[in-house]
């Protein structure tokens, strides 16, 4: 079957499966602060108002706990709702609402009442935001039992990903690296922007497809190490390991829960070193889990100590915020570590 | 997909879902002919220690001093000398020239971000200047005003707007995110709302302590959503707060109108009601009005009469932020349209009533204003723009996260200066 493609940043694959889903699915709904008649402060949701109805697409009160909490009760009722949380920075008025209400009715009610919501929110840095609009909470969600965590990294990937997590009857955190919305981020901060329309992944097929939740894409095959990343920093771990003439395996992770474990330790087993990449904090973050996975299923197999590169452990801050961001340098230099003997 | 089950009600007109919608977007041509204002000096001056549930009205119609015309009438006339009505105004140009200033440097790329207060100028000023120079503030990011009534060096919020090596808070903050403590100035906060419960814990601090300072906090009517609104007033209602809750409503949160937080069923000031605090519901364009509530509220809570929400019934004259066109969502003309007028001009309005004063001497101070501004941004640039490498020690990004540096972090602060001198050659150093 012939199925042709559209050049769309990611705002516009996102819109773009927000709409389809829209019309496949008369029970779902969209909404969030400013999402309605404006159509998000990204645009991500620009038209759909108009094309859909102000029943299905509608701004909130500006209240993250009452808008996961209305999303519950409409997960209850049976519609399939589809929160945006303006900046991942302003999820935590909704945490008990998302941790102890949305995550565990599935299991308190023993599958009597489900909440099939996907959370969407724009997150990460490098827009000088400073502190309350660049975080990265990504690993106090991954911690909660019941609750999926999803990043893309391109237009192709957030809108099959985003189709199958509206689809998806468990909650679903949907974080949009707003970074790379526009375009890619080599990670060069004093380089031009790359637009999205010079990059293959902005080729994205029209109409409905999926992405399976729980699959990684190994965006670079390689030998030497393998590294595991997600969201903006594949683009900059691609970048880095081209400049530094690595034959790294680059694993986009895709979803962090569930995790494809096995193409992971696949890819460990086969270079037998590994680095984990990701921009939040590095207490406690992602990669913890990560290293201790990789540590359990492939210790026999390294050859050097798994490396993580990360944000620094500080708020995010305004002025230095590529002093912050884990950039080429830092990259490059935990590269050379991980490859020394 | 949801099947509707055939209830044995088919008689009854199926449920609709309500969504609001503001009155005009863009292409219509805003007519406010319908806003219910009430006539100046109809709601009358109770006495500060009445009771919340006597003055109901006072949360539904609008505490007024200043007619169109520049006249001051009835009992909320504070009745303040010449010399303060002068400097309230000039605070109040000075807000303004300040914010076309600060915005256009953001637009010339000298930093990330600014938010204007154009319209609101009373709401901060008046109030600010009714309080005692020693009670705390906690305000949302738009009432830059109290910094400027409380003589704040001018000079230190542009050092904080671009981030530069004399900003006070490190270059950490998103530009006019003040704190200044020695200007009762709270730290503010990006999320919405968080002060306001906060303001109520310093009041009672202020009261179990038996202090006599009192705490007022601000937010933008969009925010009275959040939760931390409605617990803010439970506690100051439960502890009798010595309290002064300001809820700016200029119509608009971003894109959503005030029918969003609820209003259009009812007034922000009534938010007062359910929870027993006194409520008032204010002119925000007549800085008279602004003055006179909040030194009643201001009486009222530091006699022991406890919390007062004050609703400033105003509106955004501007765009939410630097980030935003409201071309996209709201009528062009509602601001010109506006009912209550513009609160810098009805102020110059009376003064010229008064006497001794015109439009060539507001003029005068205007072109005065500016200059002051436009000096005071050229000595700030000295000490850098946003990007420009005139920052903060490279080290000060680990400070403050806790009072005393733990390992991890001195260990991650050698690392990011061996990251620098890896970019920048060895003899690069932290400052
Ligand atoms: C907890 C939280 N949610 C969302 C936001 C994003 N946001 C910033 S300002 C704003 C609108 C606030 O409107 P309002 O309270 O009416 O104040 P105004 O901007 O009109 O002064 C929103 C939604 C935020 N900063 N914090």
């Amino acid at each position: 079957m012939e199925t042709t493609t559209k050049t769309m940043n990611m705002i516009e694959a996102i819109n773009d499966a927000l709409s389809i889903m829209l019309d496949r699915d008369k029970d779902v709904v969209v909404m969030g602060e400013d999402v309605g008649y404006f159509g998000g402060v990204f645009r991500a949701t620009a038209g759909l108002q108009k094309k859909h109805g102000k029943t299905r697409v509608f701004d909130t009160p500006i209240t993250e706990c009452g808008i996961i909490g209305v999303a519950v009760g409409m997960g209850a009722y049976g519609l399939r709702p589809v929160p945006e949380i303006q900046f991942a920075d302003y999820i935590y008025p909704a945490l008990d609402q998302l941790v102890s209400e949305a995550a565990r009715l599935r299991y308190r009610s023993a599958g009597d009442f489900i909440a099939p919501m996907t959370v969407r929110s724009p997150f990460g840095g490098g827009i000088f935001g400073g502190q309350t609009h660049s975080q990265s909470p990504e690993a106090m969600f991954t911690h909660v039992s019941g609750m999926k965590t999803i990043i893309p990294s391109s237009p192709y990937d957030a809108k099959g990903l985003l189709i199958a997590a509206i689809e998806d009857n468990d909650p679903v955190l949907f974080f949009e690296p707003k970074r790379i919305y526009n375009g890619p981020f080599s990670g060069h901060y004093d380089r031009p922007v790359e637009p999205w329309s010079k990059h293959p992944e902005s080729a994205v097929p029209e109409g409905y497809y999926r992405i399976e939740l729980g699959k990684a894409n190994v965006v670079r095959a390689g030998e030497a190490l393998t590294i595991l990343t997600y969201g903006t920093m594949v683009h900059v771990a691609k970048t880095v390991v081209a400049d530094c003439g690595v034959d790294a395996e680059i694993i986009d992770l895709r979803t962090l829960v569930p995790l494809d474990l096995d193409t992971i330790e696949a890819s460990v087993k086969k270079t037998g070193r590994c680095m984990i990449i990701h921009e939040a904090t590095r207490t406690s973050g992602f990669g913890a889990e990560l290293s201790a996975q990789v540590q359990e299923r492939c210790f026999y197999h390294l050859e050097a100590p798994i490396a993580r590169v990360t944000g620094f452990d500080t708020p995010y801050p305004h002025s230095l915020e590529w002093a912050y961001f884990p950039g080429p340098v830092r990259i490059a230099t935990a590269l050379e570590n991980i490859l020394k003997d | 997909m949801v099947d509707l089950p055939d209830q044995g009600r088919n008689n009854l007109p199926p449920l609709r879902l309500h969504v609001p919608e503001p009155r005009f977007r863009p292409g219509d041509t805003a007519d406010f002919s319908n806003v219910d204002i009430d006539a100046v000096g109809r709601l009358p001056r109770p006495d500060v220690h009445v009771a919340p549930a006597d003055i109901h009205g006072h949360a539904y119609g609008l505490v007024r001093v200043l007619d169109l015309d520049g006249q001051a009438h009835g009992g909320w006339n504070p009745n303040l000398s010449r010399e303060r009505l002068h400097a309230m105004l000039r605070y109040m140009m000075l807000v303004r020239a300040f914010d076309d200033r600060m915005f256009r440097a953001q637009r010339q790329g000298k930093t990330s971000f600014y938010m204007k207060s154009t319209g609101e100028e009373a709401v901060s000023i008046a109030a600010t200047m009714a309080l005692g120079r020693d009670d705390m503030c906690f305000p949302s990011y738009r009432q830059q005003g109290i910094l400027i009534a409380r003589d704040y060096p001018l000079i230190d919020m542009m050092n904080q707007i671009y981030s530069n090596r004399a900003d006070p808070l490190k270059g950490r903050q998103l530009p006019i995110m003040y704190s200044a403590k020695d200007h009762g100035f709270f730290s503010i906060s990006g999320n919405l709302a968080t002060q306001y419960p906060q303001a109520v814990g310093w009041a009672m601090a202020s009261a179990s302590k038996g202090d006599n300072r009192i705490s007022a906090v601000w937010c933008g009517e969009g925010s009275t959503a959040e939760g931390d609104f409605h617990s803010a007033l439970t506690f100051a209602a439960v502890y009798n707060a010595p309290v002064i809750f300001n809820v700016v409503n200029n119509q608009w949160a971003i894109s959503s109108f005030s029918g969003f937080a609820g209003g259009e069923r009812t007034t922000f000031a009534a938010r007062a009601i359910g929870y027993g605090v006194a409520g008032l519901r204010v002119d925000g364009n007549d800085a008279l009005a602004v003055y006179a509530a909040t030194q009643w509220a201001a009486d009222r809570a530091r006699t022991n009469g406890g919390p007062t929400l004050i609703e400033h019934f105003t509106y955004r004259a501007e765009g939410h932020s630097t980030s935003d066109d409201p071309s996209g969502y709201r009528a062009r003309e509602e601001y010109a349209a506006w009912p209550l007028g513009d609160p810098v001009e009805r102020l110059h309005t009376h003064l010229k009533l008064q006497g001794d004063w015109d439009d060539a001497a507001r003029d005068a101070l205007r072109g005065e204003l500016d200059r002051l501004v436009k000096d005071t941004q050229k000595a700030a640039e000295r000490n850098g723009i946003l990007g420009h490498g005139m920052h903060q020690p490279f080290n000060s990004m680990f400070e403050d996260v806790f009072e005393n540096m733990p390992g991890h972090l001195a260990e991650q602060r050698d690392q990011m200066i061996a990251e620098q001198r890896r970019k920048f050659g060895p003899e690069w150093e932290p400052n």
